[in-house]
């Protein structure tokens, strides 16, 4: 196994925590993993992404160049991220926000209207979740149990509480992807 | 302990902790802001002190301070900090005190920016303050490796009492990778430190913390035993990774961050079936030379990769003594070589046409 993800959006779309919960859990069933996060003179509202990567091998770099998948939250990072995938692989596209299209053919296209499904759950706050769940449906590279304790650890006192509505937006996106195929 | 899951520069942090440092002096600067911001919470937890200076220049001289009283104390700051504690560094050295000083570098001259760079080798290995001296300058390029080599730091500059550099970038910084911080592997057998301004109690004679010396004679005195311990250190303290040295058509030389980068782009080249190698100096100074013996004679090429215009170049081309020929490829300013442009420099010197 080998998976590079690039996860990107606006910042406090979440998506540095999305990744930093599938790193932890991969390291936690043994995977060697890194996590590299964009960093810069930004802001909420600035572009924020980070660079995943699980492998059974040591990983050398921890900049991605070539992705075998990315999570795309807004506009400006489909235009940027989209040249990195690497033929066959996949993207993950926020449909409630981005609304232009992959240009390449390629590739594998999910469209996951992540804030629509997020607002059923009762949560504008989880469309993270759901992409992290809809990119899990494709690569299940670890289990939801894992996933679960690994919130519990990093999800104490007061933020407890939210463990299981991120829970249910993880398993919406799952379930999201496992209906359309 | 098990493996955790931690930042750069949080792993810089407890893991000085771990290595017994108690006092941390800063003053902020990106991409290092979580050595301090970590540290400002632990050293009070184990007995310690965080002082947030007013400059640069006050902390790298608190620093003096606490070392000349025997303290293991330490700073961390990125590139423009960094210069602006050399006068400091430069009196540490002199007066044969440990400490160890942190460099998450960034893009320069000036300013410059906050993005990864390696644009202060030679400010670390040639000596950025004045004077005949030298600094242990490590440079790791995973975060178990800056785990270990950040928790023996302290014991090693107590041992030579000279300081100790540790050259990251903010990728080193700010990625996080599993880490498991255990008590330094290398015991040393330290001397007393019976220099140190501890307070007399009226029975011993002052000791005087000190790097002026107008007599000639006496400073010369001085340099040459500075220069025993420099020796000492390059006998016993180069470190360095050596990859398919022996049988590679081209040997590519790299540190830190960039060295990840060229190990990915040697493993693209081992499936197209190039024969590739790797030396990775982890430590700058002393430089490993000797890691460049095992290179066959008709080795078609040295490829030194740098995020500068050519630093470490220097030293390749001194260890490889006109031996085989050094090429460079760098890119600076914050941009990162890519795999795919650092294969392409490694095929044309394969081909011959560099």
């Amino acid at each position: 196994m080998n998976e590079k993800i690039i996860m990107a959006g606006f910042g406090g779309q979440g998506v540095m925590l999305i990744g930093q919960l599938l790193t932890y859990s991969g390291m936690n069933e043994g995977k060697q993993v890194s996590w590299l996060p964009s960093y810069g003179p930004e802001m909420r509202g600035g572009t924020a992404n980070c660079h995943v990567i699980l492998s059974d091998a040591p990983v050398s770099s921890p900049i991605i160049t070539k992705a075998t998948s990315i999570i795309i939250m807004n506009n400006p990072s489909l235009g940027k991220f989209e040249p990195l995938v690497i033929p066959g692989g996949d993207i993950f596209v926020n449909s409630s926000l981005v609304d232009i299209e992959v240009e390449r053919n390629d590739v594998n296209v999910y469209k996951i209207p992540a804030n629509q499904l997020a607002i059923k759950l009762g949560s504008d706050k989880i469309p993270n979740m759901i992409m992290l769940g809809a990119y899990l449906a494709k690569h299940p590279v670890v289990s939801m149990d894992t996933l679960k304790s690994v919130m519990e650890k990093t999800m104490q006192g007061k933020k407890a509480a939210f463990i299981p509505v991120n829970l249910s937006g993880v398993q919406e996106g799952i379930d999201f992807i496992n209906q359309i195929k | 302990m098990t493996k955790k899951l931690m930042k750069g520069n949080e792993v810089i942090g407890e893991a000085a902790i771990n290595g017994g440092c108690r006092y941390f002096f800063g003053y902020p600067i990106t991409p290092q802001n979580e050595v301090p911001e970590y540290l400002s919470k632990r050293l009070p937890e184990v007995g310690g002190m965080f002082v947030q200076a007013e400059s640069e220049i006050a902390a790298i001289n608190m620093v003096y301070g606490a070392a000349g009283s025997g303290a293991r104390a330490m700073t961390s700051s990125s590139s423009p900090g960094i210069a602006l504690k050399q006068e400091g560094i430069s009196y540490i050295a002199g007066a044969m005190l440990p400490c160890v000083i942190v460099n998450m570098v960034r893009g320069g001259p000036g300013l410059g920016g906050i993005q990864p760079s390696q644009c202060d080798y030679f400010q670390a290995t040639r000596g950025g303050g004045n004077g005949d001296y030298r600094l242990i300058v490590y440079a790791p390029n995973n975060l178990q490796e800056t785990a270990d080599i950040m928790s023996e730091a302290f014991e090693t500059s107590d041992y030579y009492r000279v300081p100790v550099m540790i050259l990251g970038d903010g990728m080193i910084g700010q990625m996080m990778e599993p880490v498991e911080i255990t008590p330094p592997k290398k015991k040393r057998n330290l001397p007393a430190k019976d220099w140190a301004t501890t307070g007399t109690d009226g029975k011993r004679k002052p000791n005087i913390i000190n790097s002026l010396y107008l007599n000639p004679a006496q400073l010369e005195e001085h340099n040459l035993k500075l220069e025993k311990i420099y020796e000492d250190i390059k006998a016993n303290e180069v470190r360095y990774e050596a990859y398919n040295v022996e049988d590679a058509d081209v040997v590519c030389v790299a540190y830190g961050t960039t060295s990840r980068i060229v190990k990915s782009a040697i493993m693209e080249c081992e499936e197209e079936g190039l024969k590739v190698g790797l030396i990775r100096p982890i430590t700058l100074w002393p430089y490993p030379d000797e890691a460049f013996d095992k290179i066959k004679k008709d080795c078609k090429g040295l490829l030194c990769v740098e995020m500068s215009l050519g630093q470490m170049i220097d030293d390749v081309k001194i260890a490889a003594n006109g031996r085989w020929k050094s090429y460079f490829y760098g890119r600076t300013g914050g941009m990162i070589p890519e795999p795919e442009d650092i294969k392409n420099e490694i095929k044309k010197i394969i081909r011959g046409e560099k």
